[in-house]
């Protein structure tokens, strides 16, 4: 294989592997302490279900980018 | 899938995510540009007249929409179309009361147009990816890009309407030296001024950039998903079924999506506008 095809390969891995880590990482910290408020106070659970999802809308954007740039990478230009 | 037979899978990709453009080129004059290439040596006046007409066609419908059930406003027993409005205003002013503390009677309205038709330009996306385009084949139009929030031109154009507003609310506000005061001497006082410059320069340009570019970013990874999905429609009858399968689930979650963008390019509206409001923040 081509040195450049390769990288090719190597960058949308990256991309792709990346962004689910920070994904991973940050969601799993949001509804970790989405699910400790919850458990605390149940009356508050509709206000902070609309909270958790706008800030995983926040924290979701980058790695979705990156995971159709790194798809688009790998079918598109490889 | 109907152009995708004498095409490769990276033609079909790259076809599906060019705009129609029109513009002058300089060898062949004004017209559509026959492809990616031709269009961009069109430069920068060239116009996406697809992204121009379904947005322009959704907003005209969002308008017609909305207009319709407010002329026909019963106290008595409301129909479906008036639940359905009622129950959006009232959800966008719940929100502007909680999110913005001063007095503009502008938010509002704003934040339910941004909504609505960020909201409808997402919809879009649910569309088939092949149907339109393959429509619009049959009438001889070769590129079509149905998805208006998938073209950088769109949400860019949007967020700087915004930002335009965030300056403008800001000198009426604060004043012309009340808004330069707040780029120059913040945070570190005034003898740290072309830091603060810079800070509160790059603070006040990353809102419009990081606005459109989230919303693009995100549609058009739904959309490049989607083709992608599509895609696996060549691939026999195994993995056709798998693909309808994938691309349902896709839909679902995608649904999410689309209404949890338009609603954060709302709420941050709202916010970019409060803290413009605000004399410190």
């Amino acid at each position: 294989m081509e040195m450049a095809t390769a990288l090719l390969y190597l960058a949308a891995a990256f991309m792709l592997g990346l962004g689910a880590i920070g994904a991973a990482i940050g969601v799993g910290m949001l509804g970790g302490k989405f699910l400790d408020g919850a458990a605390r106070q149940p009356e508050l659970v509709p206000m902070l279900r609309t909270n958790f999802f706008i800030v995983m809308g926040l924290v979701d954007a980058l790695p979705v980018i990156a995971i159709a740039m790194g798809l688009y990478v790998l079918f598109a230009v490889v | 899938m109907a152009s995708s037979e004498t095409l490769t899978s990276q033609e079909y990709i790259k076809h599906h995510l060019t705009n129609l453009t029109f513009g002058n080129h300089p060898d062949h004059g004004l017209g559509f540009a026959h492809s990616a290439a031709e269009a961009s040596e069109m430069g920068f006046w060239a116009i996406h007249v697809d992204t121009m007409f379904f947005s322009l066609l959704l907003g005209g419908l969002f308008l017609w929409f909305f207009k319709s059930v407010a002329d026909n406003l019963t106290s008595g027993e409301p129909g479906p179309a008036q639940n359905l409005v009622e129950m959006i205003v009232d959800f966008i002013e719940e929100n502007v009361r909680g999110s913005f503390s001063g007095q503009n009677p502008l938010i509002a309205p704003l934040a339910f147009t941004v909504f609505i038709w960020v909201f409808l330009m997402n919809l879009m996306d649910l569309v088939p990816v092949d149907l339109i385009p393959w429509l619009a084949g049959l009438i001889g139009i070769h590129f079509m890009k149905v998805v208006p929030t998938t073209d950088p031109n769109a949400t860019f154009g949007m967020s700087i309407g915004v930002f335009l507003l965030i300056v403008y609310y800001s000198i009426k506000v604060k004043g012309v030296g009340g808004f330069f005061g707040e780029l120059a001497f913040q945070p570190f006082g005034k003898f740290g001024l072309p830091f603060n410059l810079v800070l509160e320069g790059v603070n006040l340009l990353a809102k419009p950039l990081s606005l459109s570019l989230r919303l693009f970013g995100n549609l058009y990874a739904g959309e490049m998903i989607f083709i992608l999905i599509a895609l696996m429609y060549n691939g026999g009858p195994v993995l056709g079924i798998v693909g309808g399968a994938v691309q349902l689930v896709w839909a679902i979650f995608h649904i999410l999506i689309i209404a949890l963008q338009a609603f954060i390019f709302m709420v941050l509206t709202i916010v970019y506008l409060d803290m413009a409001h605000q004399e410190h923040h």
